[in-house]
């Protein structure tokens, strides 16, 4: 390869590397869900879209950042735990096919409220860090990214500590605690991602 | 399974009586936007989710990938009727559902190893491998640029069914036969095989079904079914062949046809398929009458995924039997049986 542009190449790979952090942030909701309930939540991506529309969408009301911030959580904590009261709940010992099944339903549902709530169109977010690139080593690194990925990671970490302290939990109380079916612990976790759908919209 | 107890009509009533609505009376009496609009596509999504059904309600294999089956046996059946001059249109359909066969048990290998969510996972490849070939390859679409091309007419033996009632009576006659076929499928020792994997693997090992060759003979039989549906959708209904037409989302209709109207029975995918077909239409009619203009078309998309998605959950939790089992209920109300208990 004798035009091989190694500058290059380690700027798209930190970039593509700190893009990859938020997207194992969607990826740590799964996996907490799993670990936890044995659900495979297939209505994700639509909780993502709930999460971003809200509190974009309460930006834009002119509600402030914090404020909003607060409330799009809020909003997903409660829709974990209704989910959890109304959907999985009465589906306990279901095959998991079943509570996949459901979950393919629910993401419909929360899909068709979130746009029939928020609306369809395109939304733009400014947070106030600067997209500017800075230059490290010769490679220009994007700062929002940086910033984003920053909590991304330590959201992840503690999904981590949480999805462990509940394991151990289930095998100190019975062992037997697949039919348990949490959803809440994951929901809030998600909010970091409301920064990283700026890209999206 | 146990015999449905004899009731006061005779067993051939319903199916004969079925058989003269459909050639009878609705060709007599329909518009040609019944035809168009409601029927064919109720046709084709039956007969698909009737191929989804015995792979996932009978055999126990979820499968998210039916439109990939169907895209195939529509890509396949346009391809042999383009490319082998003087084919008659139903043989390529046959070929096409071979085709769609073949596909199925490559897709269906993984069956051997994974269960539950894992294969309806792997099953998405194949959704996402078909559009992406078809959409890669313009081959498949005869170099056309814009992807979305005509189907051919449909002419069989000089007898041309490009008319609505004819598009009918086509999609119709083929449907009645893979159905019966279907249903006599079930009853056969391939079909008890198929429950029995469903059931429980080990045990259906241990009394000596061979699981292996019974759960790609369910991919094989179901993409067959699943493939000449996919002809149908675009021959009758669509009258093109694009590869957008079979998008994931229409995989999970197929599959929410079969939840809704009842797993494991023939039935249940006409039943869902009905319902799934006519609900959108009384939905935007409804909404535009309490709403008026407020209702336009992107209000009537979400409420269209919010109900059908409630509907899912409703009947997971509710009915996981489905509209056959509530309309078996209605049915021992209203006709209660003479002489039993």
């Amino acid at each position: 390869m004798p035009d091989f542009d190694f500058l290059f190449f380690a700027e798209v790979l930190v970039g593509g590397l700190l893009a990859g952090v938020m997207y194992s942030l969607v990826a740590i909701g799964f996996v907490l869900i799993y670990k936890t309930s044995h659900v495979l939540n297939f209505a994700q991506g639509s909780m993502v879209l709930l999460a971003a529309l809200t509190f974009v969408s309460l930006l834009e009301r002119g509600v402030p950042f914090w404020a909003s911030l607060l409330l799009a959580l809020a909003v997903m904590v409660l829709l974990g735990l209704s989910i959890e009261r109304t959907v999985l709940r009465p589906l306990v010992n279901k095959p998991p096919i079943t509570l996949f099944m459901a979950t393919l339903g629910l993401s419909y549902v929360i899909e068709g409220v979130a746009q029939l709530v928020w609306g369809t169109q395109v939304h733009g977010l400014e947070l106030g860090i600067d997209d500017k690139p800075f230059e490290f080593a010769g490679i220009l690194i994007s700062k929002f990214d940086l910033v984003a990925a920053g909590i991304a990671a330590a959201m992840g970490c503690a999904a981590r500590r949480a999805v462990f302290a509940f394991i151990r939990g289930l095998k100190g109380s019975s062992g037997a605690g697949s039919g348990r079916l949490r959803l809440d612990p994951r929901s809030h976790r998600r909010w970091p991602l409301n920064w990283s759908w700026r890209k999206a919209f | 399974m146990m015999n449905p107890p004899a009731s006061r009509f005779p067993r051939w009533l319903g199916p004969v009586a079925l058989l003269a609505v459909a050639y009878g009376v609705l060709p007599i009496f329909g518009s040609s936007y019944l035809f168009e609009a409601i029927l064919t596509p109720f046709l084709a999504l039956s007969l698909a989710a009737v191929g989804l059904n015995l792979l996932t309600g009978y055999a126990g294999q979820a499968s998210l990938g039916s439109a990939a089956f169907m895209a195939v046996g529509a890509f396949a059946a346009y391809n042999f009727n383009l490319r082998v001059p003087g084919l008659p249109l139903l043989t390529s359909l046959v070929l096409a559902g071979f085709v769609a066969t073949a596909l199925g048990v490559v897709f269906g290998l993984p069956s051997l190893r994974l269960r539950g969510f894992y294969l309806a996972v792997s099953t998405l490849a194949a959704q996402f491998f078909v559009q992406w070939a078809l959409t890669k390859f313009s081959w498949f679409s005869n170099n056309n640029p814009s992807g979305v091309i005509d189907a051919p007419s449909l002419t069989l033996s000089g007898v041309s069914f490009d008319s609505s009632i004819g598009r009918y009576l086509f999609a119709v006659t083929i449907v009645v036969v893979l159905t019966w076929l279907a249903q006599r499928l079930v009853h056969t020792q391939t079909g008890h095989n198929f429950i029995a994997v469903r059931d429980n693997e080990l045990a259906a090992k241990v009394i000596g079904v061979p699981v292996l060759r019974t759960k790609l003979l369910a991919f094989a039989i179901s993409s067959f079914i699943i493939g000449v549906a996919g002809a149908l959708w675009a021959f009758a209904y669509l009258r093109t062949v694009e590869p957008a037409g079979f998008n994931l989302d229409r995989s999970f209709q197929v599959v929410f046809i079969i939840i809704i109207g009842g797993l494991a029975s023939i039935r249940g995918a006409f039943f869902g398929a009905a319902l799934l077909v006519v609900f959108p239409l009384i939905l935007s009619r409804l909404g535009s009458f309490l709403l008026g203009d407020h209702f336009d078309s992107g209000v009537l998309d979400m409420s269209q995924h919010i109900v059908l998605g409630a509907l899912i959950i409703f009947f997971l939790i509710a009915e996981p039997d489905g509209l056959v089992a509530l309309w078996d209920r209605l049915k021992r109300r209203l006709l209660p049986i003479p002489n039993n208990p």
